[in-house]
């Protein structure tokens, strides 16, 4: 209920301040098991691909965040955990004997959709980094669940990371093919590194320096 | 409830439309083209009719603040088009805060503010507000494409808000009322009928280097056509006689396809066709309302000159 009307609200300042130009809705699952990958740039990123799901499927949709930043206070935590539904991962984590994506495992396995930016980081805000491995161990894992590519444009100029002025901004949102596993991790990788610069390349973006 | 002529005027823009929308129909019945974006753009323009009329009839402060939600809309295609600087997020958020501000001078009557505020107040007031960041590097590219748009989607366009609050004039029942329909839908007509009459005759181009789809066919059939209907209008719904409905016939389809090419030039400048995707069939509403940047300022300027 408080994660409804939440988004509800988020819903509405997406589209009013923002407004989103997205490709190929129909692309994105609301049913789980899958996995939607995204570039990352701003704390905008999570709230616009949640306010693209129907609300009434807000339970079963969970975003991937890490554990030092969005867990850091008991408020923080419990903001996270109930209203924004955020599964924490452990970066770097030091005890080995904890597999970091547990959390993720066992959300895949209730079937369903995770949420994950696998560069790790907002980092500079358009641009975008190295992806993460993490992604491919679960798909490794449950490779019925569809991996979909979702690249955005614009979000990190509304709200670029280190910045707390909202400025408005139109915001593009790709989906693109879902990929599989297909028993190769270096491969797996690459086909998702390659779908995201096709994304990036359907359109040419104002420049923001 | 009586009906003024206003509403009588609002009643015959929405046979027009059911007319072109019987016409559409049939033409892409018959048509072995594809004809979606023409119906898409038919179905558009039935939301904005109904979203103008709703505003118009329930009251001044109501239209007005749709001017200024268009204004917003514009402005940010313009930002979001256009090159930035991650420095000047700050000023950007000062350009959007100017259009609450514009606007109120309108609610409140206030000409003088009204007139001085975008290109007195605020065109002194950025370079400062963008100075401040102590980047240099691209300042004057910066400044200068952030005041054109400012004075392009909010002043401008805001002029269109303040024909509203004219007051009615013993020539004129109708009032400002009939005066920004006049603007609104003699822009808008001109538009489809340049665009129909160069469909239709197009042959001779009128200026290839900027709008390769122009043609001087489209652009003298819609100027004519819009004339012949501001003739017919302007005695209903304005002060206007028969000299100053003729000028004003001329002036809005003329200014109407100077303010089209204006944002065509920046569109190829850009490298976009579109300015966004929010209206289908249209694109952004950067590229349904950029005849009335030119002609509502024109217009209200003309309409003050004479008659106020």
């Amino acid at each position: 209920m408080l994660q409804k009307t939440f988004y509800f609200f988020v819903k509405v300042a997406v589209l009013f301040l923002l407004g989103l130009n997205v490709r190929r809705k129909e692309l994105l699952p609301s049913e789980g098991p899958a996995i939607v990958v995204a570039n990352h740039n701003s704390h905008l990123d999570t709230m616009v691909l949640m306010a693209l799901m129907p609300l009434s499927k807000l339970k079963g949709i969970k975003p991937v965040a890490a554990a030092d930043y969005f867990f850091s206070s008991p408020l923080k935590a419990w903001f996270s955990e109930n209203v924004l539904g955020i599964i924490p991962v452990e970066r770097g984590g030091e005890d080995k004997t904890i597999d970091p994506l547990e959390g993720c495992y066992q959300a895949l396995s209730e079937g369903k959709v995770l949420v994950l930016f696998p560069e790790g980081s907002r980092g500079e805000p358009e641009q975008m980094t190295d992806l993460k491995k993490g992604v491919s161990f679960l798909s490794e894992r449950f490779p019925e669940a569809p991996v979909v590519p979702v690249f955005t444009h614009g979000l990190g100029k509304a709200l670029p990371k280190g910045s707390f002025l909202l400025v408005p901004f139109f915001c593009d949102i790709f989906i693109g093919e879902p990929i599989t596993w297909d028993g190769d991790r270096t491969q797996f990788m690459n086909a998702l590194k390659d779908r995201f610069s096709k994304l990036s390349a359907e359109k040419n973006f104002a420049p923001w320096e | 409830m009586t009906l003024d002529t206003i509403h009588w005027a609002l009643i015959g823009i929405w046979g027009l439309l059911a007319l072109a929308s019987v016409i559409v129909y049939v033409i892409s019945k018959r048509s072995e083209k594809n004809m979606t974006e023409l119906v898409q753009r038919t179905q558009s323009w039935w939301v904005m009719v109904a979203i103008f009329t709703v505003a118009f009839l329930v009251s001044n402060t109501i239209s007005i603040i749709v001017f200024a939600l268009i204004s917003f809309l514009a402005l940010k295609e313009f930002f979001s088009m256009i090159p930035t600087r991650r420095a000047d997020r700050r000023v950007l958020f000062w350009v959007y805060l100017s259009i609450p501000i514009q606007y109120f001078w309108v609610y409140d009557s206030y000409y003088g503010m009204f007139a001085v505020f975008i290109p007195v107040y605020m065109f002194l007031f950025l370079p400062f507000a963008s100075l401040l960041s102590q980047q240099t590097d691209g300042f004057l590219r910066s400044v200068g494409t952030l005041n054109w748009g400012l004075m392009l989607c909010v002043f401008s366009i805001s002029h269109a808000a303040f024909l509203l609050i004219m007051p009615a004039t013993s020539g004129n029942s109708a009032g400002g009322a009939g005066l920004l329909l006049f603007l609104i839908f003699l822009t808008q007509f001109n538009d489809v009928a340049q665009y129909t009459w160069g469909k239709m005759f197009g042959k001779r181009k009128i200026i290839p280097g900027v709008s390769p789809n122009k043609t001087w066919e489209g652009f003298l059939g819609g100027v004519g056509t819009t004339f012949v209907l501001a003739l017919l209008v302007a005695p209903l719904v304005t002060p206007f006689d028969m000299i100053h409905a003729a000028a004003a016939g001329l002036l809005i389809p003329v200014a109407g396809f100077v303010g089209d090419v204006t944002v065509s030039a920046l569109k190829r400048d850009l490298g976009v066709k579109d300015t966004g995707s929010l209206i289908p069939g249209h694109g952004g509403i950067m590229d349904r309302i950029d005849s009335l940047t030119f002609t509502a300022p024109l217009f209200f300027h003309f309409t003050r000159y004479f008659y106020y």
